[in-house]
């Protein structure tokens, strides 16, 4: 039997690509996720420039989450010229990545993740018969950019982030003023649990190597080792040591894999899974009534697992803008000199690792640069693969619909390499 | 009926088509008010055009997009562009200071798997554009203005001064005269509400030249503060294909090489 599915466009992502699955028989045979998102060259561009001008540049990489690059280059470039910043200046990067992920994680949690849970094709269509749950997703949503906005000038694209620090620290009452707006969007959150509990799961689980930062005492955003449950334990800069890239005819992003074993996951799960122990009470408790405990091996329950981690980064947030003082100087003291540099933070969706070397002139001589969108192709590809069968049997809007579904499940930010996704089914002859 | 409204991705960042979808206060209400028939960002419900206004993002860099942008125009009564990307062609327009294939080969090891065009261009070099609205990424109230107005047949309401009156509309102490800051706020686009002065910075230039400017003034101001190549850097940066910087950037690099040749 010869079967075609063909559907057009992968919607709800940010980035543009396509999907193919290739039977033999009945048994599928490959998946390639496509990615032709216009390639942008951001690290042949970045030589020549100067490392000051990283964390501006490489914001433009990604409109979804402009601060993970911000703040990737600024480590990297810190590294690169032995600058050490204050416990100040790290507290108050630590609230503005909080105020990225709230944003983010908000959105994909209520407005592209959920409707497809219930068949759905958007968050409007989803207000209709919930508006009391999409009501409760914005307003998380927005306190995330109120956070952005106040310590980083605009949601997107902020302007306050510099190597080193900040331009200007906000002041006391321009922080203060965020407690209220977070208290309240840490209860319209916690009001909708029960309901992000309720969504169907079906059984689907596999095997993965969860990589993500971790930190001596902190759920992770900036600094710590990279680990992974098949055993990694490394410095940021031995990153390289361990993961490679490798590119493939189908797309424009470069693909990664740990040397000489394979795929791995980052984002979401990965991180709850291996700092479960790193939780806030507040959000541990999110986790006991979400019914979330690691490891959870279900890319589906990532958007449980994000909205563990909405809670935990609020309630962060609330302590860190109670005990805000402004840090004095805003910024490290900064000189250019020779050296190379290496950072990796968390991204909402995944491990973000940067590295720079510099000239004596504080020029650029190569930047390299691997966002989590690109190091989760590899697993979206073999989640896919282990589901072709059961797709092949459904009719072809319900395969388009679960496939869109499942690569959605690791919130694709696909610009950073995508748009639409054609989904085709081919029999090989 | 309610009017139609699209919205496209080029080569881009998505951070502008993402504006809409930070107007958290007002989103549900433009979608009682507009019917969104095509936003692939936030929805899987397509619905074919013609459709009375669409939002353009990103710049042209491949050959399919070449030909996609002209089915775009031909399916839209009227079409705006949205940021520095499909206004002035974004920082990747970068490229075009260099060697594509050098480029291709820096980044990919298997070039031959990279389809790509040597330019990154704005929409307006290949169809005709009803209204640009400027930023890296645009303001999103700004956005919400130009979309209510062109979708009511009303002239969108966009100041075309520079940052340097948002400043003083704002109150800011100038950080040119008082830090000796560089600030390309005399010659740069109003819109973002003169957010980098208010953070102690000199603008940057994100939202491309301003309608009247004086570039030429501006640069030997700037060359109290900044070395040459710095200077070059600023005019080369998210709106490099907007002429008024293109045309300084590519005067300073002559002048530079001029410099070299004659020492």
């Amino acid at each position: 039997m010869t079967r075609t599915i063909k559907v057009d466009f992968l919607t709800r992502v940010e980035g543009e690509g396509a999907l193919i699955i290739r039977f033999k028989g009945k048994q599928p045979s490959s998946v390639e996720l496509k990615i032709y998102e216009p390639p942008r060259f951001f690290e042949a561009f970045l030589r020549g420039r100067c490392a000051f001008e990283a964390p501006d540049i490489t914001a433009r990489i990604c409109g979804i989450c402009p601060i993970a690059y911000q703040m990737s280059a600024c480590h990297a470039i810190e590294d690169a010229l032995g600058v050490r910043v204050s416990p100040e200046i790290r507290a108050l990067r630590r609230l503005l990545y909080a105020g990225e992920w709230v944003g983010s994680h908000a959105l994909h949690v209520f407005m592209l993740h959920a409707p497809d849970f219930l068949g759905m094709n958007d968050a409007l269509e989803v207000a209709k018969i919930h508006p009391e749950v999409v009501k409760a997703g914005l307003l998380v949503k927005k306190v995330g950019n109120l956070l952005v906005t106040a310590l980083g000038g605009r949601e997107i694209h902020p302007v306050n982030i510099k190597v080193g620090g900040f331009y200007r620290a906000p002041t006391v009452a321009e922080i203060g003023a965020l407690a209220p707006e977070i208290e309240q969007a840490l209860l319209a959150l916690e009001g909708q649990l029960d309901w992000l509990a309720a969504l169907p799961f079906g059984p689907f689980e596999r095997e993965y190597e969860f990589v993500s930062l971790r930190h001596e005492s902190e759920y992770p955003f900036c600094e710590g080792r990279i680990v992974s449950s098949g055993g990694v334990d490394v410095a940021i800069a031995e990153y390289e040591s361990v993961f490679e890239e490798y590119q493939v005819p189908h797309s424009t992003a470069l693909h990664s894999r740990i040397r000489e074993r394979g795929a791995y996951l980052c984002g979401p799960l990965s991180r709850f899974n291996l700092n479960f122990d790193r939780l806030r009470p507040r959000a541990e408790a999110a986790a006991r009534r979400l019914g979330l405990t690691p490891p959870v091996k279900n890319p589906y329950k990532s958007i449980l697992a994000r909205t563990v981690e909405l809670v935990q980064v609020l309630d962060e947030a609330l302590e860190l803008v109670d005990r805000y003082r402004p840090p004095e100087p805003a910024s490290a003291p900064c000189e250019l000199c020779a050296g190379s540099g290496h950072g990796a933070t968390e991204a909402p969706r995944g491990t973000l690792y940067h590295r720079f070397d510099i000239d004596e002139n504080g020029a650029i001589l190569t930047a390299k640069i691997v966002p989590p969108t690109s190091q989760n192709q590899a697993s979206i590809e073999a989640d896919l693969f282990a589901m072709a069968t059961s797709l092949a049997e459904l009719p072809p809007p319900e395969a388009r619909r679960s496939a869109e579904h499942a690569v959605r499940n690791y919130d694709p930010c696909i610009s950073c390499s995508t748009h639409f996704l054609d989904l085709r089914m081919e029999q090989e002859a | 009926m309610k009017k139609r409204l699209a919205v496209w991705k080029f080569a881009s960042c998505d951070g502008c088509q993402l504006s809409l979808l930070a107007c958290e206060d007002e989103f549900l209400a433009l979608a009682e008010a507009v019917d969104i028939a095509y936003f692939l960002e936030a929805s899987s419900r397509i619905k074919n055009g013609p459709y009375d206004l669409s939002l353009v993002e990103g710049s042209i860099t491949t050959a399919h997009d070449l030909q996609r942008i002209q089915e775009v125009r031909r399916v839209s009564k009227k079409l705006m562009t949205i940021g520095a990307c499909a206004t002035s062609g974004g920082i990747q327009a970068l490229r075009d200071f260099a060697d594509i294939k050098e480029f291709t080969s820096a980044v990919y090891a298997r070039p031959e798997y990279i389809e790509t065009l040597a330019t990154s261009t704005p929409i307006s070099a290949h169809v005709s554009v009803d209204y640009e609205l400027r930023g890296c990424p645009v303001n999103k109230r700004q956005l919400l203005q130009v979309v209510s107005a062109l979708i009511n047949d009303l002239p969108p309401h966009v100041a075309s001064h520079p940052v340097c009156v948002e400043c003083k509309l704002r109150g800011n102490v100038c950080v040119t005269v008082a830090q000796g800051t560089p600030c390309l706020g005399p010659i740069t686009h109003a819109g973002c509400g003169a957010l980098c002065p208010s953070f102690a910075r000199g603008c940057y230039g994100c939202f491309g030249p301003a309608d009247s400017h004086n570039v030429e003034a501006l640069t030997r101001l700037l060359a109290d503060q900044l070395s040459e190549l710095e200077i070059t850097r600023i005019f080369s940066t998210f709106n490099s294909g907007a002429p008024a910087f293109r045309e300084q950037h590519d005067k300073l690099v002559r002048l530079r090489v001029l410099g070299k040749q004659g020492s």
